[in-house]
């Protein structure tokens, strides 16, 4: 047993010293590895901060009903009549001037230039009605002002600010034949609606010329007055709609896009890892190739197979290691913390951080780790079964 | 004296694809402990070949092959691996010294495949680097050596575990003529003095 040992640990130390001599070939392995982990680590921050800001979104207490079979607001209508008729449901918490805290809401999507690329995409106008800010207290004016009602005025939140053109405070932006002014700055504490641009809903319905709301969001008079409120209107007749918790919509929201998310980190990492591994293949089958003549030494002088298979182990998984790492690691100088949009909830720009966690940096490495075996196991295995005469006659 | 080798009707052939070429066609040899036996024939003749068979590091088509009353030619590559370990010690054209380690890297290689401890390799390391007068080399790298002081420490490395038989093909062959009588004598000598 001693001897295996002494056997392995003499191949597989001998090996690793030669390998600077092929270091061309080993880098593709690193190479191949490292951009396969960095882009699956990145792809995997980025949904795992997509989960985190929706996530974040919401609060049990508030409710929003949609027309029923609606999945996003988007997809929804409801006409003034029904959107009155919800706001004045039971459980919904009334304010002091005796009116219900809720908000009858409009969504538009405006197309402004980025700052980063330059190309347009898309940003959430919400209009939102009079009781909108006592709903969502955790909305903050940190520039600026309130918009007014009846006038072409809005406010932006600060993601949006940070990612589009023109939303600067004092800034015009021309959508729908109107010029809007952007009046003020707004925080919410990290959620979906700092991606979005808010104004008086009648003031948006009147220039979209559209008489239909989206939504209509109420606080309830406590988050156990959910299932009162939602009975109230399930049972109307007059009404067909759905009604979620806050919490619960925007959870499902992350989840489908995290979902996209994940599995386009899985589809694109595993068509990447299957590269990968190829790379790794021939860079293997090159080391234990430009290895023969030692291989075959050892083994003349009563080495066995498998030390020269660990050896070969050893090689690719300690590459393939040197790959997984410089790939995390690259993923998490370029992009940790980094603010990036994708589509949100309802098709428009959601703003969130890329969150390299040491967990995904592990898996990353794991991957890399799995690349690095399936690539060495077939040239260990030709290193294994190298004709001995032959392979000392080639010299 | 008893023959250390035994070869009874060994044929050898090589298949490659539809092709197959024999190169020994029932080969009988006997070669006693302690003598000092020399190949000699054309390139191509089947030296290699009949020294790859009594080293055990091919097998034979047929026929048997003994070395020290045992059969070489029915054991598997696992079992010929482990017996060359113990009885063979090999001295190549090309010397085949591994070129990242050092002289007496090199040469403490076979001990590696016994159950000897550090100190005891290191003292039958230097023993076997003495015999072949390259005590002050070391730690020299094999690049760093003339072509016969690299193959005396080919010589010390087939040596050092006290092989039953030693298999040098061509040891000479990359040498020049004083050189190559030099190592020759240096094996004859061995024999004298070890086999
Ligand atoms: N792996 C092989 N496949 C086919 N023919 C071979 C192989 N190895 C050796 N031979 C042939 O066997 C013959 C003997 O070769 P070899 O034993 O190397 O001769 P020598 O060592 O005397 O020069 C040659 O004709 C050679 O071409
Ligand atoms: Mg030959």
């Amino acid at each position: 047993m001693a001897t295996l040992s002494h056997q392995i640990i003499a191949v597989t130390a001998n090996n690793l010293r030669s390998v600077p001599q092929r270091w061309g070939i080993s880098a593709v392995i690193v190479i191949g590895i490292a951009v396969t982990v960095a882009v699956l680590v990145s792809v995997l921050a980025m949904a795992a901060g997509f989960g985190k800001t929706l996530a974040n979104t919401g609060r049990a207490d508030r409710a929003l009903v949609l027309r029923g079979g609606s999945q996003s607001e988007l997809a929804s209508t409801l006409s003034r009549d029904n959107a009155l008729t919800i706001m004045d449901a039971r459980g919904v918490r009334k304010g002091a001037d005796g009116k219900s805290i809720a908000s009858a809401e409009m969504v538009a999507i405006v197309s402004l230039k980025q700052k980063n690329t330059g190309t347009k995409a898309n940003v959430t106008l919400r209009g939102v009605g009079p009781k909108a800010f006592e709903l969502r207290p955790e909305i903050k004016i940190t520039a600026g002002r309130m918009f007014r009602p009846a006038v072409r005025e809005l406010i932006v939140g600060k993601s949006a600010l940070a990612q589009f053109e023109g939303l600067e405070l004092g800034g015009h932006l021309t959508f729908h034949q109107g010029e809007w002014n952007v009046v003020g700055i707004f925080e919410t504490g990290g959620d979906s609606h700092e991606s979005e641009l808010m104004a008086d809903a009648e003031t948006v319905l009147s220039a979209y010329r559209r008489n239909l709301f989206q939504n209509v969001i109420v606080l309830l008079e406590s988050p156990q007055s959910f299932d009162a409120f939602k009975d109230a209107l399930t049972t109307n007749p007059t009404l067909s709609v759905d009604v979620k918790r806050e919490t619960e919509y925007y959870a499902e929201q992350s989840k489908q896009l995290s979902k996209l998310l994940f599995f386009v980190a899985y589809i694109v990492g595993g068509i990447m890892a299957v590269g990968a591994v190829f790379g790794a293949l021939n860079t293997m089958y090159s080391a234990v190739s430009s290895r023969s003549l030692e291989i075959a030494t050892l083994r003349a002088i009563g080495f066995g197979a498998l030390p020269v298979v660990v050896s070969v182990f050893v090689e690719a998984m300690l590459l393939a290691l040197i790959g997984g790492v410089l790939g995390a690691l690259a993923a998490w100088m370029f992009f940790n913390g980094n603010a990036v949009n994708t589509l949100g909830a309802n098709f428009t720009q959601v703003v969130f951080q890329l969150t390299v966690t040491p967990a995904l940096a592990v898996s990353g490495i794991v991957l890399a780790c799995i690349i690095g075996l399936v690539g060495g196991l077939f040239p260990a295995i030709r290193a294994a079964r190298l004709p001995i005469a032959a392979a000392l006659r080639a010299a | 004296m008893a023959a250390i080798v035994s070869l009874r009707n060994v044929v050898k052939r090589y298949t490659r694809g539809k092709h197959s070429v024999e190169v020994l066609h029932g080969l009988n040899l006997d070669i006693e402990t302690g003598d000092f036996v020399a190949l000699m024939g054309p390139s191509g003749s089947g030296k290699t070949t009949l020294l790859n068979l009594i080293g055990g590091l091919d097998t034979a088509s047929g026929g048997e092959v003994s070395v020290a009353g045992e059969r070489i030619d029915s054991l598997s590559g696992g079992q010929l691996a482990k017996w060359r370990a113990r009885h063979v010690g090999f001295v190549f054209q090309f010397y085949n010294l591994l070129p990242q380690l050092s002289a007496e890297r090199n040469v403490e290689l076979p001990l590696l495949l016994t159950s000897l401890s550090a100190a005891q390799r290191k003292k039958n390391v230097q023993t076997a680097l003495a015999i072949v007068g390259l005590s002050d080399r070391a730690k020299h790298k094999p690049t760093e050596l003339s072509g016969g002081q690299a193959q005396r420490v080919a010589i010390a490395r087939a040596l050092v575990s006290d092989p039953t038989l030693l298999v040098c093909d061509e040891p000479t062959g990359d040498l020049d003529r004083a050189t190559a009588d030099e190592i020759l004598g240096l094996l004859q000598s061995l024999n004298r003095e070890q086999g």
